[in-house]
């Protein structure tokens, strides 16, 4: 079974992120981490080809060429390779440019199966696999946190606001895996090694035949007006427990006319 | 502007996330429809017009009963064409999310996403979103029409002052591949356990406790409190706790007196379901966890420590 996964690279999260003022995109001049939300859906995938024994597993990624640096990682757990489409008019994509892209690069590769992660923690979008979907006239469930491929379909088990669904979907198919549905496995040094010899293909937008005026700021059919300062919550004490945060919250909520 | 508001219903239910953008659409002066997809879902259409719409579109077919996106994406995209719709809003759920990306794709249009206000600034649409964990507002808008938006859940409460709207039968078709999807099992509400949105107050245990044995904590410190024990997403898909104790996106919103966070990183699925509580404090032993950032007290350091503690403390205050 031939398998691909969409991954992104992001900036690292737990570093101070910032909006440009002035282009009013996300600052992207740091080093990049894969998404954490992704590493599941490589986990769960590379898993997938294990119990079959057989297959492949490609990475399929939007973004500057520097961005291969933190996709390895993805293949030192295990993925067998990389195809990135890097190409400065893209930057800048919304959801319409970033869909068309991965959908033309998904159209060349032709897998059974696609898996994506449940968000990407910079945009907080969660809904990159809904338009791929509908790009490459595919079935598709999303939130899996039970993933099941047997017999020419794939059946997910996941939660929405009113409990557990189970979805089934012929395959060929796009799934979105939870956080919920794995542990990520750690590369081993073996895996480390190995990661930087696997294939890695870098590939224009004219590669995959599409237009620079339709994706990028471009092609952009959502627009950054203003950028501001969230409301104040009111003031947030923070304090370390030296053995008397007990107390101390007790202090705080008698105060507060909570206790 | 020509508004359509896509009303979710689950069972017999409009969801009032959907009803409250209905308001908020209609409080922005505006024409504004919902649209009702479903089996047998006409006799809902009569609590949308009290919430704003003058007209709802009901699309009845046994192809939309089990709540699956892509059908739904093809109703839609033949009524907001053919009506010629150029905003589209949708209440953010697992559902209408699916939904609106599929539709941003087939109509080629522009989705924003995790908004908590709609503002109409000189006849153009702005929309307020919180980014990069709610550490800046982006005020967002559409180069062209339509214009599709996901309202952050929760964000506006349903107001009934409208009056009648008119029903109007929609006809539906579908294509091949939207069909195949098949809902083998669907979530029913669960209803045992106690009731978490009533609570004045809420202890909440999440994957910081180690283990669901350790809930007993949780369990002793509500009872202390007198109130109700809560529980994040990853412990309940983990199986450590029932889902009907479940807050944040896909589970309860709740905003009780006081909200005691144990073990909880503060994922913003999770703070939506909470963000509306009075005092927030938190236990966690990670200083970054997201959640130091929306509590009132936060105390970084061993909740298996601290909360046995507390709630002994609690315990003596007030003589039980």
């Amino acid at each position: 079974m031939k398998i691909a996964v969409c991954v992104k690279v992001v900036p690292e999260p737990t570093t101070a992120r910032r909006i440009d003022p002035g282009s009013k995109r996300l600052d992207r001049s740091g080093e990049g981490v894969l998404n954490a939300f992704d590493i599941h859906a490589v986990e769960e995938a590379i898993r997938l080809k294990e119990q079959t024994g057989e297959g492949e597993v490609v990475l399929v990624s939007l973004g500057p060429e520097r961005a291969l640096e933190a996709l390895r990682k993805a293949l030192a757990m295990g993925a067998d390779r990389v195809v990135l489409v890097t190409d400065e008019a893209a930057a800048g994509s919304d959801l319409l440019g970033t869909s068309l892209v991965l959908a033309r690069v998904l159209e060349r590769e032709e897998p059974d199966l696609v898996v994506l992660g449940q968000q990407a923690s910079d945009s907080d979008g969660a809904v990159l696999w809904a338009a791929l979907a509908d790009r490459l006239r595919r079935p598709f469930v999303s939130q899996v946190a039970e993933l099941t491929v047997a017999d020419g379909k794939a059946t997910g088990k996941r939660q929405t606001e009113f409990g557990y669904d189970v979805i089934e979907v012929p395959l060929p198919a796009i799934v979105a895996v939870s956080d919920a549905i794995n542990e990520p496995r750690y590369p081993s040094l073996k895996g480390i090694m190995g990661a930087k010899s696997k294939p890695q293909e870098t590939l224009t937008l004219s590669d995959v035949g599409v237009e620079a005026g339709s994706v990028g700021e471009a092609g952009s059919k959502t627009e950054v007006y203003a950028l501001a300062e969230p409301p104040a919550r009111g003031d947030s004490i923070k304090i370390e427990d030296d053995g008397d945060g007990a107390e101390k919250i007790v202090e705080f909520l008698a105060e507060k006319k909570v206790l | 502007m020509k508004t359509l508001v896509f009303l979710e219903h689950h069972g017999d239910q409009l969801q009032k996330g959907s009803l409250g953008v209905l308001s908020k659409a209609a409080s922005l002066g505006d024409d504004v429809a919902g649209v009702l997809l479903g089996s047998g879902v006409e006799p809902l259409a009569a609590e949308a017009g009290k919430s704003g719409a003058a007209r709802v579109f009901v699309g009845d077919d046994p192809v939309l009963e089990a709540p699956l996106p892509q059908p739904r994406v093809d109703a839609l995209a033949k009524l907001v064409t053919e009506q010629g719709f150029d905003t589209v809003l949708f209440a953010a759920s697992v559902l209408s999310a699916d939904i609106a990306a599929g539709l941003a794709v087939r109509l080629d249009a522009g989705l924003n996403w995790d908004l908590t206000d709609l503002v109409n600034d000189d006849g153009r649409l702005v929309g307020k979103r919180p980014a990069l964990g709610d550490s800046v507002y982006v005020d967002v808008g559409w180069s062209s029409e339509p214009r599709l938006a996901l309202v952050r859940s929760g964000t506006f409460d349903p107001n009934a002052s409208g009056g009648e709207a008119e029903v109007v039968p929609l006809d539906v078709s579908f294509e091949d591949f939207s069909t195949q999807a098949r809902m083998v099992e669907q979530a029913h509400e669960e209803s045992e356990g106690p009731s978490i949105e009533d609570a004045d107050v809420i202890v909440a245990g999440g994957r910081g406790l180690g283990g669901p044995e350790n809930f007993a904590l949780i369990e002793a410190l509500a009872k202390a409190l007198g109130g109700a024990v809560a529980a994040t997403r990853a412990v309940v898909d983990a199986g450590w706790y029932p889902y009907a104790t479940q807050v944040g996106q896909t589970g309860k919103t709740v905003a009780p007196k006081l909200y005691v966070a144990c073990g909880i990183s503060g994922a913003i699925q999770h703070k939506v379901g909470m963000q509306s509580s009075g005092v927030v404090v938190a236990i966690n032993k990670d200083p970054n966890a997201p959640i130091f950032e929306f509590c009132d007290l936060g105390v970084v350091g061993d909740l298996h420590e601290i909360v046995p503690k507390l709630t002994e403390l609690v315990q003596a205050r007030r003589g039980s």
